[in-house]
């Protein structure tokens, strides 16, 4: 007969569920899903020994277990915390977690600009979201964030640390996947910076992934950055036979162009599949990939807004408006403006009026190239519009 | 005159010697306890009630009993000389002028633990302190206190001298150990603790300077008498190093048993304070123990004596009492400021957090910004509500007791203080001129003799 394994009882919020030994709060909150699930921005189950900085996952365990019920003196971690066998964990019922939570937001917020508009992560950035969700509207600081300059490591990857919250995934990302430890973080508390200590490359085949990773907009992808908004952008789930990942990924196509491919994620926003360089940076023609199908995401998600995947289509009426005839004088865009004729990712920079005026090849100024030292700004939003000191 | 068992033969000339401490008495515990079980050493120390000496007092001889002993693993002893709290310097004055006492309490502890290996892990800015421990670790191995079969018992013991970068979260016992795995010092995640899983993954127990020293007299007179001296849970001698405005800074060896006032009045130990100024304010137990005024230091908020214990100290919880922490008495005349004071430790635990956990790596940084604020008359009243609000969030989450050690001066000095932060708000020249007249904080001593 099997070995009945021991299940361990855990409350959360006064839901009960059983758990494994070894499990923590957080993933027996996430079993049990919907609001009770602790919002976080260090963790991430993908890797090993993430968690436990960011403080934004804080409980309060009011009884340690059945055998001491003892309550947890302080708020715990749920991330790093394990379960005991009768534990009985409060997270949004209680006000104490809540206030936490809301001075953690506070807190990531001192030194990361509110530049929503002009970041390239607006739209898929996990603090927006928590600040939005756990957060008070305004913060109480009156004083300059820090600032960086903008640099390129390597090719593909933009570093801007004035938006890092030093939650070290990217680190975890680069020993435990790429491979080999590439950068790090140099310095200790609010000076503290990711570097890759002299101004090196990333340049393991796996390192894109830290774009992924990155819950904010300081590791960004140099080969999609502005050339659109995600929410114009239209997910499709799609695969290929490659060498050295498996190759599943996520398209995000404006029309036909793919203009970026990244990881697939889950429910929790985390990485599903690790995807090399190659899939990430050079396979960006839809040939290049077997197309799945659209990604079904949440419907709250922003980058919904306007994906219909069971849309009813609007009839034809024009014809029998016009008792059978084929409108002659209508305007046909796509002919007269030669839209389609751009690929976006030709363009260097993000398309602007002279690029569908009739010469396909022009770009505009592009506000992100600090190789020139255009758009460098030290004044504390980090600000990707030209017109921004 | 209280009863010296670290200092006693401090004054003995050329002490630091081997042969010198030797005809002294010296090694004659470490010959005791080689004879002793381990267990039954761990026993003794436990019968002391020794307190840890690092800061947060945890009974010695229960956290060696934590200690696994999973087959075939080595364990280790790693003593925490980092010694970076402003305000203290005891550990170094031990390893200075006594460093076979000291290299004595290694030996004897990492038999008693089952440690083959002991690591002395030293504040780098202690830069001359390695060569006169090494000295005697080299004396102490020719004599064969050290090195192989130590006495005859079977025993190897090899101590080793590494020397910190210089920074103060590395005397956090795991950004120690992290530390002196060649790694970033940052604080580990607990659990697991190193009793289970500490340097290399190994069972590891990390110690204080003086705490490791104490086990010397304690194998010599004995846990039971060891226990004698004190008062309570306080037991035996505690060396505190006494600095700011007394006439007799220094390192001084107390029993548990002498109220606050004899120390800080009594010729024997500070001296009272210089060119009769009026005692305001005193943080007795380092710089990250709450700051209390006179008037509390003196006397409990029972109206009773305060002791130079552990318990005493803490009486009244944080709305009165303090703490004995890693013994940094750091006294304050009336001419001192408060909210000085305050920006100035805040600036340190800005500068020494290592920037893994949110609340402290960007609370610590908005503090001093706020704290300067005031302290240079560009301050709001609302600042001090919101500098209130900010240690209140930082304070209890975080990883590592630094986020703790920053949030408590700064909640204590708006505590006792607050009228002059708001006197520094509402008096913007002046306060940069810091010019106060704050007799209302002399002390009661002085208030009752005038
Ligand atoms: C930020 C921080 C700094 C510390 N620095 C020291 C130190 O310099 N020396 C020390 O002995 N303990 C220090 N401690 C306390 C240690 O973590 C640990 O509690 C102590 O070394 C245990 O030794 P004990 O049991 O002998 O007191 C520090 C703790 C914190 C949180
Ligand atoms: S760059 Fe991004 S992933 Fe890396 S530590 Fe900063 S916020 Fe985290
Ligand atoms: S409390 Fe401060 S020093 Fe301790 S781990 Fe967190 S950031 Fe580092
Ligand atoms: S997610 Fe748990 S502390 Fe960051």
């Amino acid at each position: 007969m099997a070995e009945e394994k021991k299940l361990f009882k855990v409350t959360i919020d006064n839901i009960t569920t059983e758990v494994e030994p070894g499990t923590t709060i957080l993933m027996a909150a996430r079993k049990i899903g919907g609001d009770i699930v602790p919002p976080t921005m260090c963790y991430y189950s993908k890797l090993q020994n993430t968690g436990g900085y960011c403080r934004t996952c804080l409980v309060k365990v009011t009884a340690g277990s059945t055998a001491d019920p003892r309550p947890m003196p302080k708020l715990v971690a749920s991330c790093r915390t394990a379960v005991m066998d009768g534990m009985v964990v409060e997270n949004i019922t209680n006000p104490a977690v809540l206030e936490a939570r809301k001075g953690v937001v506070e807190f990531l917020l001192i030194n990361h600009p509110l530049d929503c508009p002009v970041c390239d992560q607006a739209g898929e950035c996990d603090l927006q979201d928590l600040s939005y969700e756990h957060g008070t509207e305004g913060t109480r600081s009156e004083f300059r964030r820090r600032t960086f300059e903008r640099i390129d490591i390597g090719p593909y990857i933009q570093l801007h640390m004035t938006r890092c919250i030093l939650c070290y995934r990217c680190v975890h990302t680069a020993n435990q996947v790429a491979g080999s430890r590439e950068h790090g973080v140099l310095d200790r508390g609010d000076h503290a910076q990711i570097a890759t200590y002299i101004q090196q490359s990333l340049e393991s085949p796996m390192i894109g992934n830290v774009i992924d990773v990155c819950p904010v907009g300081a590791l960004t992808d140099r080969t999609f950055r502005f050339k659109n908004r995600v929410w114009f952008t239209k997910p499709m789930d799609a695969h290929r036979d490659c060498p050295h990942c498996k190759g599943s990924v996520r398209l995000w196509l404006r029309g036909d162009d793919v203009l970026r491919v990244t990881a697939r994620k889950d429910q929790w926003g985390e990485v599903e599949d690790w995807i090399c360089n190659e899939c990430r940076f050079e396979k960006k023609k839809v040939s290049d990939w077997v197309i799945e199908g659209p990604t079904q995401l949440n419907r709250h998600s922003v980058i919904n807004a306007g994906h219909y995947t069971n849309a009813a289509k609007p009839t034809e009426f024009l014809k029998e408006v016009m008792n059978g005839h084929a409108p002659r004088l209508l305007l046909d865009i796509h002919t007269v403006s030669g839209v389609n004729m751009v690929d976006l990712n030709d363009l260097p920079g993000p398309a602007t009026g002279a690029t569908f005026n009739g010469n396909p090849n022009a770009f505009g100024h592009n506000p992100t190239d600090v190789k020139e030292g255009v758009g460098r700004n030290m004044a504390g939003t980090d600000s990707t519009n030209p017109n921004t000191p | 005159m209280g009863r010296k068992l670290l200092l006693e033969k401090a004054g003995i000339e050329n002490i630091r010697q081997y042969d010198v401490y030797r005809q002294n008495g010296g090694y004659s515990a470490q010959e005791k306890a080689y004879k002793m079980a381990p267990a039954d050493i761990i026993e003794e120390v436990k019968k002391s009630g020794l307190r840890g000496r690092g800061g947060a007092g945890f009974p010695t001889g229960l956290k060696w009993s934590f200690l696994a002993k999973p087959e075939g693993v080595p364990r280790y002893l790693v003593c925490n000389a980092d010694e970076s709290e402003p305000g203290t310097f005891k550990d170094r004055y031990l390893m200075e002028f006594l460093p076979h006492l000291f290299i004595e309490g290694l030996a004897i502890s990492s038999y008693a633990l089952g440690a083959n290996t002991c690591y002395i892990y030293i504040r780098g800015e202690y830069a001359w302190i390695p060569d006169i421990l090494e000295q005697a670790i080299a004396e102490a191995r020719n004599a064969g206190f050290l090195g192989k079969n130590i006495l005859g018992t079977g025993f190897d013991l090899e101590i080793y001298v590494q020397r910190g970068a210089g920074a103060y979260i590395c005397g956090e016992e795991t950004a120690l150990l992290e530390s002196l795995e060649g790694k970033r010092g940052n604080p580990r995640i607990k659990p697991p603790f190193p009793a289970v899983k500490g340097l290399w993954g190994c069972p590891t127990v990390v110690n204080n300077v003086e705490t490791l020293a104490a086990v010397v007299p304690i194998i010599n007179i004995g846990g039971e008498e060891y226990a004698k001296i004190g008062i309570g849970k306080s037991t035996g001698t505690k060396l505190i190093s006494a600095c700011g405005n007394i006439n007799k800074p220094g390192v001084y060896e107390i029993d548990m048993t002498i109220s606050v006032e004899e120390f800080l009045y009594s010729d024997e130990y500070c001296g009272g304070i210089p060119n009769g100024k009026r005692l305001k304010a005193c943080i007795p137990g380092g710089s990250s123990v709450p700051i209390v005024p006179a008037n509390l230091l003196l006397k409990t908020a029972k109206g009773e004596k305060r002791m130079m214990t552990y318990e005493s100290l803490a009486d009244g919880g944080f709305q009165t009492g303090t703490m004995m922490g890693s013994g940094g008495f750091i006294v304050l005349d009336e001419d001192q400021c408060v909210v000085r004071h305050t920006l100035t430790l805040a600036r340190f635990y800005r500068h020494e957090s290592c920037g893994q956990c949110s609340p402290c790596r960007e609370g610590t940084g908005w503090m001093e910004k706020i704290l300067q604020n005031i302290e240079y008359g560009k301050g709001k009243m609302s600042d001090i509500d919101l500098l209130w609000d900010i240690q209140s969030k930082i304070e209890g989450n975080t990883i590592c007791p630094l986020g703790d050690a920053a949030a408590w001066p700064v909640a204590a000095a708006i505590r006792h203080f607050r009228d002059e932060f708001e006197w520094h708000v509402l008096n913007p020249e002046e306060s940069q001129k810091r010019n106060f007249g704050l007799a209302h904080y002399a002390d009661p001593l002085e208030v009752s003799v005038a």
